[in-house]
């Protein structure tokens, strides 16, 4: 009951005064980020990221883990407003959201995405205070072997599990851990691929990837498709919050569904889009109105929420106990870890108590605030996207340009800035996914390194990957998720075979 | 052909054509990769490894995907997608060139000036507000920033010659 008793310890750093202030500053922020179209909350949380420059580790974390929430739940008002999703996890929400907006329904499923994105989450926290500690105390044992076959893991589930072409996913990785290598190599000390460039001497940030790839880029393609938002009125008032609240305990069953789901696609770094989606097909083939989906179901409301938000909370699982972020954001908060000057992984845990503990109660009291915050203050949120597109595009490039600039006081990371953005709005149009290129950035030397290590304890042979059960059982189950798409092709033709057989 | 023509409402450089780009641009990143590695030593020392050897690995495996998403893209029949029309592209091309300029000059003028121009620009240009409204929001942005960054979470930002006459 050691947890518990350090779970309490965190609530009490949690709920300082100045700490409740940074959550509510935290989730009004995130909630913005999470309704402006080219601000999601990678970025989002990549450009406030300055500000906690001066704050304590303890403080800082929990202000972006708000922002991180807030964003989340914003994405599902511009879905349900506005059919226009804020966040690619909420693309799903659109489908039966914004029919019931259509019907005068916009103040139900507002609260159904609410309360269902607060389940998912409190689902997972609770997951992560019972398994992190565990997996964090089972990691400690690791060695150079097994942690590189942890992120060799967490990069094939990459590109077999994403829905892009595998061999795009593939090459947009290869050139982050390319980028990633620019500069100082860790090991030797040496200078390479720098070309004698001084400004390329420490490498690419990789905050000013994801503010290029993310915000400059998703501007750019926002600019090309000529959104205009004609949106629904939100009214909420508490009679309708309770009406519903009656009404959800009766998808119990689809909540819980959806929320594990939602944990197991965000701990492996498929993230929160892709489990939304899963959660959407399953409940709409299991459900007895599955054929309503679609036309205004609170199910199919309830349903994605649950699983993103389930599995955007629980991809800071494995960045807390082992240092692999499970989404971009997650390697954002890593990144964010580095500079405040804690090392991430496994050791956090018996280290750096105060900090872990503190971010686990401020992911109870953030899910609590932010879902306080967004029932109350959602016409207030919606207004914010009848702002034209001509005042808010200039306002987001200005906060893209000062975040970049921030990270190093440089200025040449804001032309960097403005490169990613046409980098990534060109791979953005041609589906190569920006998620792994960004993890490849920050993991590069921390992968690098691991490699190379335990290539030396094995004078250079890969057998070092297979030297115990432990190493060999991580590098199969990465094997296995690497070449998943092809299994799962030959079992259904195997399948397909032996019912052939049956039937004859 | 001409379907797709009236689809997307003009003329524009075709999907197939950039997709084709996309793949020869990282397969020279991986090239100047590779030629890096090579120069500081992909094999072997005492300590183990050289700086090279792990870059360039990582660009090969870029050569193969990038030689793998070309033939696929080749043997696919081409539909005659557009990757945007002209008029699309001159969208993001308003936007492109004022950053590119904003980026570039706000080491010599300052952050806050370079934003309250380049707001202005983009209202009254793309926004056709009114002058009166365009300055104003021009205005407030930057000062409201002047107070976040610099005064209250003590982040110094880029500053220009009317920040030093104003003492900062």
């Amino acid at each position: 009951m050691e947890e518990l008793a350090n779970l309490f310890h965190g609530f009490s750093v949690v709920l300082q005064p100045y700490n409740i202030m940074l959550m509510f500053i935290g989730i009004v922020l995130g909630v913005i980020v999470g309704v402006l179209p080219g601000l999601g909350g990678a970025n989002g949380v990549a450009i406030l990221l300055p500000l906690t420059f001066s704050m304590s580790p303890t403080s800082a974390i929990i202000m972006l883990s708000c922002i991180y929430w807030g964003a989340l739940f914003g994405g599902a008002i511009t879905s349900i407003l506005f059919n226009i999703p804020g966040e690619p996890w909420s693309v799903a929400t659109t489908f039966d959201g914004y029919p019931m907006a259509q019907q005068g329904r916009a103040g139900e499923a507002l609260t159904a995405a609410f309360t269902s994105s607060f389940v998912g989450a409190l689902f997972a926290v609770i997951m992560i205070t019972l398994v992190a500690p565990l997996v964090a105390n089972f990691a400690l044992r690791f060695g150079p072997a097994e942690i590189f076959s942890v992120y060799f893991l967490a990069f094939c589930s990459f590109i077999g599990l994403s829905k892009e072409p595998p061999f795009k996913t593939l090459a947009s990785m290869m050139i982050g851990f390319g980028l990633g290598a620019v500069g100082l190599d860790q090991v030797t000390g040496q200078l390479r691929l720098t070309f004698g460039f001084e400004s390329l001497l420490s490498g690419f940030d990789f905050l000013i990837a994801v503010i290029g790839l993310f915000g400059i880029g998703e501007i750019l393609l926002t600019m090309e498709e000529g959104l205009s938002f004609r949106g629904k009125a939100a009214k909420i008032n508490l009679k309708i919050v309770f009406q519903t609240w009656k009404e959800l305990p009766r998808y119990w069953m689809l909540s819980l569904r959806s929320c594990l789901i939602g944990c197991w696609m965000g701990i492996s770094p498929a993230g929160a889009t892709p489990a939304s989606f899963m959660s959407y097909g399953i409940a709409k083939r299991i459900s007895k109105r599955g054929k309503n989906f679609g036309k205004g179901e609170i199910e199919g409301v309830v349903a994605p929420e649950t699983a993103a938000h389930a599995a955007g909370t629980a991809a800071l699982l494995p960045m807390i106990s082992l240092g692999v972020p499970g989404s971009p954001t997650a390697a954002v908060l890593l990144g964010g870890l580095l500079i405040w000057g804690l090392q991430p992984g496994p050791l956090l845990f018996t280290e750096q108590k105060d900090f872990v503990w503190g971010l686990i109660a401020s992911m109870y009291m953030g899910n609590i605030v932010g879902l306080i915050v967004v029932l109350t203050c959602v016409p207030i949120f919606a207004a914010i996207l009848r702002i034209p597109f001509s005042v808010i595009a200039p306002i987001i490039l200005v906060l893209c340009a000062i975040g970049a600039y921030t990270v190093n006081n440089n200025a040449f990371d804001v032309v960097m800035m403005l490169v990613f953005g046409i980098a990534g709005y060109f791979m953005k149009k041609t589906n190569y996914p920006l998620a792994p290129m960004v993890l490849a950035i920050v993991l590069g030397d921390k992968a690098e390194e691991s490699f190379r290590q335990s290539l030396l304890g094995s004078q250079g042979s890969l057998s070092a990957f297979w030297a115990n059960g432990l190493v060999s059982t991580i590098m199969t189950l990465g094997l296995i998720a690497l070449f998943w798409p092809i299994l799962q092709g030959l079992w259904t033709r195997l399948r397909g075979a032996a019912g052939l057989r049956a039937a004859q | 052909m001409s379907d797709a023509l009236n689809e997307s409402g003009g003329a524009g450089p075709s999907h197939r054509g950039v997709e084709i780009g996309v793949a020869v641009f990282m397969a020279a990143l991986a090239l100047i990769g590779v030629y890096g590695s090579l120069k500081v030593g992909i094999g072997w020392a005492d300590e183990g490894p050289q700086a090279g050897f792990f870059p360039f690995y990582i660009s090969l495996l870029v050569l193969i995907s990038c030689a793998v998403n070309l033939v696929q893209t080749f043997t696919k029949s081409d539909d005659g997608a557009l990757f945007a029309s002209w008029a699309q592209l001159r969208k993001v091309m308003s936007v492109v060139v004022p950053t590119a300029i904003y980026v570039f000059v706000l080491t010599y003028i300052g952050i806050y000036l370079a934003s309250a121009l380049l707001i202005a620009t983009f209202m009254r240009w793309l926004g056709r507000y009114r002058w009166s409204v365009a300055i104003g929001v021009a205005v407030l942005v930057p000062v409201l920033t002047f107070f976040m960054f610099e005064k209250w979470f003590l982040v110094p930002l880029p500053k220009g010659p009317i920040e030093r006459y104003l003492g900062f």
